[in-house]
């Protein structure tokens, strides 16, 4: 009986706006102004500029007004539903302008639809984005993790590393990224996130083209338990063996690296990680363990 | 001046015979339930199946769970924090677990908590537990709910849950200080049914009263946190979270007399309808709670509220007929320019031009109560943290806000605020920014 009634499930969801078309004073003022103009300039009387001229003035009066310009502009696409996305993240999801909001456009969608969970089930914390996902389904948030996963834009060039960075920092970070440290029982980045360190589909992310402070935040976050993962946690058991100047040296060597061409993220793990390591968010990485 | 010593004697025993005779009495009325014979538990001859069904459904009708589940623990298991003006109070666990939960109670013991406010060792609840309501729930009810509960997975978060009266301040978390609020504030009682009403009007009054205890957010606390009564819906502040349930009886706030049941059952249903969006608190009631109710339910529910609305309007046109609003000397230009830019800028683009939104997608901002509202704190909270409406099986997609908190300033955020209640007709006093710096301030991003 409810249902029947429901605006909210008609197809038709355009605009309908009632409002007459009454050009606004400065819509009449811009669009006499500009025919006046074409008369003048041509200086030729002749019947055809005289009835163009009529009609310039007619267009311009619809250009400016502004219903008409607004009107279109509301699209019901995913677009237009994650605009409280966009707003920090970037528009089409390409990063926010400091260095807090990360790229979500083209990052594996189960790695996506995993931190829209973990902001709800308070393993991240960030009263912002809780509040957003807060009242949204699990249904409507795998829309939105597969629709910023699905676009597709170019990298920008990694920043260049700062001067006070010293050789010996980047080439620690690129010893642990590319290779880990087997005194310390420490994989190597490229372990899990893909050869290319752009991720694997589909719940790892990729590691480049993200800033130093985001990197930075995270790997800190990780370390004092602040940003967990769904268990066995095995990101935090990573980051626990590892020292602060490591994690520095890892995000700045990382924030560095220029995206490769095919940003694509791999399409499984080469090697199937080895007993002990499991990790909750991303079973698959593992050969079937119990 | 010097009193015989016999005075003194005289003295000292009419205080004692005072301070006894009021003690005794608190302690009597706090403890009805020992002289009182228990209801008899009605619903034996029903099926099991039949009872947990009824039972799970109360259980949602009453929004248990929302606030006996901490976020990404359990369900039911209890630890959600609750910060009101007296100190903080975790809920507690309600799942079959032994140890921790209800796995010891039986139904009289259910019964005890729902209708005296009593835990299973005779410890007195706090009234964070809303059991001014819960009382009102019948005893065939309650059994229901408890066979439904003693189906549940029995889990325990692994931080154990702190006692009221270890997280409440001096003295409210004692026995005594719970005892003398239950003395001045609540009595056990039940529904009684109005016979001048319809069975549908008192099925709502029973759910709006009692499980689903509205006015624990739709009335405004006193200075010792009581509610006016269960039946008193005029709107209130909600101090620590910064929200502000409004007043469902007037017509300037919800304005439910002139709205058909049916758009009032929707609301609850979907979370929002053309006139109004259920937002903050309210959402999460639609969320976890009303979203699930059954359709005679909700109906139920919208007849009743609408019935006391329209009553109320009645009342007060009567009453305030004549009377003019007070206006004050208004925003400055300055104010006022401000404002239409920050509109300009940031809200046009999905609001409209004239405030007319977009239908099914975003709310009209002309003519609309929740703007008009002379608490000013809801449209602070949308604008500074944004937000989606629920999502709910007739809204499963909804469109949604951004969080302005770190691009407009407090002054920008009250200038378009006091904008959009002085435009398209509007005349709704003033915000301030103080008024928004105290909610950034509190609750940060």
């Amino acid at each position: 009986m409810l249902e029947s009634q429901n605006p909210i499930l008609s197809p038709e969801l355009r605009i309908k706006d009632d409002r007459p078309l009454i050009p606004t004073p400065k819509a009449c003022f811009w669009a006499i102004f500009f025919s006046m103009h074409l008369k003048t300039s041509f200086a030729v009387h002749t019947k055809l500029i005289r009835g163009l001229s009529w009609f310039f003035t007619f267009f311009f009066v619809l250009l400016t007004q502004p219903a008409f310009s607004q009107g279109v502009t509301f699209k019901d696409n995913m677009a237009e539903r994650t605009r409280a996305c966009t707003a920090c993240h970037g528009e089409q999801g390409k990063a926010g302008p400091d260095g807090y909001y990360p790229r979500l456009a083209g990052k594996p969608s189960g790695y996506l639809f995993n931190q829209l969970k973990n902001f709800q089930e308070g393993r991240r914390h960030y009263n912002l984005m809780t509040r957003l996902v807060d009242p949204l389904s699990d249904a409507y948030l795998l829309e939105m993790a597969d629709y910023f996963a699905n676009l597709k834009l170019p990298y920008p060039p990694a920043a260049r590393p700062s001067e006070r960075v010293s050789q010996r920092i980047l080439l620690a970070g690129k010893k642990l990224a590319l290779e880990g440290d087997s005194t310390r029982n420490v994989p190597a980045c490229s372990t899990c996130h893909g050869a290319q360190l752009t991720g694997i589909q589909p719940n790892v992310p990729g590691l480049l083209g993200l800033p130093l402070d985001y990197l930075n935040a995270q790997l800190g976050a990780w370390q004092t338990h602040q940003r967990k993962a769904a268990a066995p946690d095995c990101m935090s058991d990573i980051v626990q063996g590892l020292t602060s100047e490591d994690l520095v040296a890892v995000s700045t060597w990382l924030s560095t690296q220029n995206v490769p061409l095919n940003a694509a993220p791999a399409k499984q793990i080469s090697v199937p990680l080895k007993a002990p390591w499991r990790c909750g968010s991303a079973p698959e990485l593992s050969k079937a363990q119990p | 001046m010097k009193f015989p010593t016999h005075f003194w004697r005289y003295f000292a025993i009419l205080w004692i015979t005072v301070l006894g005779v009021l003690g005794a009495a608190i302690w009597l009325d706090n403890h009805r339930d020992l002289f009182a014979t228990q209801p008899p538990v009605s619903v034996k001859a029903l099926p099991e199946k039949i009872l947990i069904d009824r039972g799970q459904e109360l259980l949602l009708l009453g929004n248990c769970m929302a606030c006996h589940t901490e976020r990404g623990q359990a369900a039911g298991a209890g630890g959600r924090a609750f910060e009101t003006p007296f100190g903080k109070v975790y809920s507690n666990n309600i799942t079959p677990d032994a140890q921790h939960g209800l796995g010891t109670w039986n139904a009289n013991d259910f019964w005890r908590a729902l209708h005296h406010g009593k835990s299973k060792d005779g410890r007195l609840l706090t009234p964070v537990f809303p059991y001014q309501h819960t009382t009102l729930i019948a005893r065939e009810d309650s059994d229901a709910m408890f066979a439904a509960l003693k189906t549940w997975t029995p889990a325990a978060n692994p931080k154990s849950i702190a006692k009221p009266s270890a997280t409440l301040d001096w003295p409210y978390g004692t026995p005594l200080a719970i005892a003398v609020w239950r003395s001045l504030f609540f009595t056990p009682g039940v529904y009684v049914s109005d016979p001048q009403q319809s069975k549908e009007w008192n099925r709502g009054a029973y759910l709006a009263q009692g499980l689903g205890h509205c006015a624990a957010c739709h009335s405004e606390r006193n200075d010792w946190g009581a509610i006016a009564a269960v039946n008193d819906f005029s709107g209130g502040r909600m101090p620590l979270i910064n929200w502000y349930a409004p007043s469902l009886t007037s017509l300037k706030e919800t304005g439910l007399a002139q709205q058909t049941t049916q758009d009032i059952a929707r609301l609850l249903q979907s979370g929002r309808t053309d006139q109004a969006s259920a937002m903050g608190p309210m959402a999460e009631v639609v969320q976890h709670s009303t979203q699930h109710w059954r359709n005679e339910d909700l109906l139920a529910v919208a007849t009743y509220l609408k019935d006391l609305a329209q009553k109320e309007s009645q009342r007060t046109s009567s009453a305030s007929a004549g009377q003019q609003n007070q206006t004050g000397a208004g925003p400055t230009a300055k104010v006022l320019s401000l404002g239409a830019k920050t509109y300009d800028d940031h809200c046009v683009q999905c609001h409209q031009s004239q405030g007319q939104g977009v239908p099914g997608a975003y709310p009209a901002l002309a003519n609309n109560r929740a703007v008009l509202l002379s608490d000013p704190t809801n449209l602070v909270q949308s604008v500074l943290y944004g937000g989606y409406p629920v999502a709910t099986p007739l809204n499963p997609r909804p469109f949604g806000m951004p969080p302005y908190i770190l691009t407009l300033d407090d002054r920008e955020i009250a200038a378009v605020l006091t904008h959009l209640r002085t435009q398209w007709g509007h005349q709704a006093p003033e915000v301030t920014p103080l008024q928004v710096n105290r909610i950034r301030a509190l609750q940060g991003p």
